[in-house]
């Protein structure tokens, strides 16, 4: 291959043009924020729309730095990342560990079958009641609630991935007399690792939908709690400023996983 | 010259819901050290089953088989090379080979060495920090052989190991394949169904019939030990046991 010192006209041309690309979508995008938020603010002050309803990006980061100066933001918002989190750390932890198990042993998940069909097709909310009166109105209800709402799409996933592994690669392994605990080892764990990393990135969306349900059944904080009050007391700039926090604190997670990604996979 | 493995009238049969099969029948062979037998056979007619039961994979529903006096087949001395190389693509090609060793709780630096060895010196020594999708298929199955070789087995025994590589690649990797089998001095057990290939690598042919598997005929190979599978396939001989095989194949299949 040709190095960057001497490089065909061509291939400068050609790369010159991918710059250019980039640098449009890159200006497209901004442009594109810019314009909307320009537009709404344009609107409200001409009096095209009503301002107690839709609001306005002015009006909405007036109310973020009001929550910011009282505190509130931050409380309000390490709780609800608090819940998300520990539900999404238990959610997978549990339901990876559940889908090993039913890996390991056939037996068990010919049994577990209709019962796990049956508890993925239930909609979880509908548990709401049930699980305030075991597990109180306050921060371990919500975190239930996420976790279920999690857990078993994970075990599904993960033992999807774990089933299919190659069976000519396992049958490889039995020839030199691998056991179980090998397979496992060897093969079946670092096979799964691409469905392990989707299912992080389908659990970042399922987990924040969790602890905003559960935020909206019984909470008494977060940013779900924030968003259910100002609906209720009709301060929608509130309502407005509390869905950009979700907005931006559940791409930031998305990030993160999307960053682990970048690094187990580069190094293979 | 010693006997390595000895079936005795195995049988062996599946079970599944819709009824029960009978794969294999009766059949008995042997085979001595430093040998190379070939087994053809027409499709299904249970080639990769015998390999599984000689590998000790499947207990067989009858007889017996043995290698050196041990009973029941066993994975330890025995390397099993596939129709496609089944390298781990997460590993680098160095880590692939060893994969053997690591199984077996033998990954010593004296066994470690001898793999990288084998490496170098069948050509592949640039590629010891590759991944597997970085090199040809033609590469990647030499690999597979060195994988295999690593553990040092007493008996390779090969599944159709060319049959998913286009034709050119399959000549000069049967023919690297064959050298090195030679040159490590091995025992190994080929079972296709390309008589071709069959007469370009053996000492020895086993004919199967249709499934069942029995041993129809043998036929004793005389193109001498280092006549490569280039040098057969150029060989006046090579047309005449082709031909013999070819028909007898045929004749079995229509029955
Ligand atoms: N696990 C199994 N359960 C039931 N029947 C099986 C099983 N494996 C193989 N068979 C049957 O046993 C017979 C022999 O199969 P086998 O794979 O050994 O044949 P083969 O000669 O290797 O075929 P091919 O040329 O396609 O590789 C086939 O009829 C097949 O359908
Ligand atoms: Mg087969």
């Amino acid at each position: 291959m040709k190095t960057k010192d001497n490089f065909s006209a061509e291939h400068l041309l050609y790369l010159k043009k991918r710059k250019r690309d980039d640098l449009t979508v890159a200006a497209a995008r901004i442009s594109l924020a810019v314009g909307f938020l320009a537009l709404w603010e344009l609107l409200f002050q001409v009096g095209a729309i009503d301002g107690f309803i839709f609001s306005s990006p002015s009006r909405i980061a007036k109310s973020l730095v009001n929550l910011a100066k009282t505190g509130e933001l931050f409380m309000h918002a390490g709780i609800t990342l608090f819940e998300t989190l520990s539900g999404f750390v238990i959610a997978t932890a549990a339901g990876t560990l559940a889908a090993l198990a039913l890996w390991w042993n056939e037996k068990l998940r010919k049994i577990l079958d209709p019962y796990i069909v049956v508890l993925n097709s239930l909609p979880k909310i509908a548990l709401g009641p049930v699980i305030i009166i075991w597990f109180g109105s306050g921060l371990k209800s919500i975190v239930v609630m996420t976790v279920l709402i999690t857990v078993i799409v994970t075990t599904i996933t993960m033992l999807g991935g774990f089933t299919a592994t190659d069976g000519n690669k396992i049958f490889l392994l039995r020839s030199l007399g691998a056991g179980k605990m090998q397979i496992l080892t060897k093969l079946v764990i670092p096979s799964a690792l691409p469905t392990f990393i989707s299912m992080l990135k389908i659990n970042v969306g399922l987990s924040w939908i969790g602890s905003i349900m559960g935020e909206y059944l019984v909470s008494r904080a977060g940013i779900g709690y924030l968003i259910v009050y100002g609906g209720q007391v009709f301060k929608l700039d509130l309502v407005y400023a509390a869905t950009l926090v979700l907005c931006l604190l559940a791409t930031g997670m998305y990030a993160l996983v999307s960053l682990t990604e970048k690094l187990t996979v580069g190094k293979k | 010259m010693n006997t390595l493995l000895t079936l005795d009238k195995v049988g062996l049969v599946y079970h599944s819901p819709s009824g029960e099969t009978q794969a294999i029948k009766d059949m008995s062979f042997e085979v001595n050290e430093g040998e190379f037998t070939a087994v053809i056979g027409p499709s299904g007619c249970g080639k990769s089953t015998l390999l599984s039961v000689i590998a000790g994979l499947i207990r067989p529903s009858e007889g017996s088989v043995k290698i050196r006096e041990r009973e029941g087949g066993g994975s330890g001395e025995l390397g099993y090379m596939l129709q496609r190389d089944e390298l781990f693509p997460w590993r680098t090609i160095r880590k692939n080979v060893v994969l053997p060793l690591e199984i077996k709780r033998r990954k010593t630096r004296v066994n470690v060495e001898y793999a990288l060895s084998l490496l170098e010196k069948y050509g592949l020594k640039e590629f010891t920090d590759h991944y597997p999708d970085q090199l040809s298929g033609g590469m990647r199955q030499r690999v597979a052989l060195i994988r295999t070789l690593a553990a040092k087995p007493e008996l390779l025994l090969l599944d159709e190991p060319f049959s998913a590589l286009d034709y050119q690649t399959r000549l000069s990797v049967c023919e690297d394949v064959f050298r090195i089998i030679r040159k490590e001095n091995k025992t190994a057990l080929l079972v296709t169904h390309d008589v071709s290939e069959a007469v370009s690598v053996a000492d020895r042919v086993l004919l199967l019939s249709p499934r069942p598997a029995k041993i129809r005929k043998e036929y004793l190979l005389d193109f001498g030990r280092d006549t490569t599978p280039l040098k057969r396939r150029n060989d006046p001989r090579f047309r005449d046991w082709f031909e013999l095989m070819w028909r007898d194949l045929n004749y079995e299949n229509k029955r």
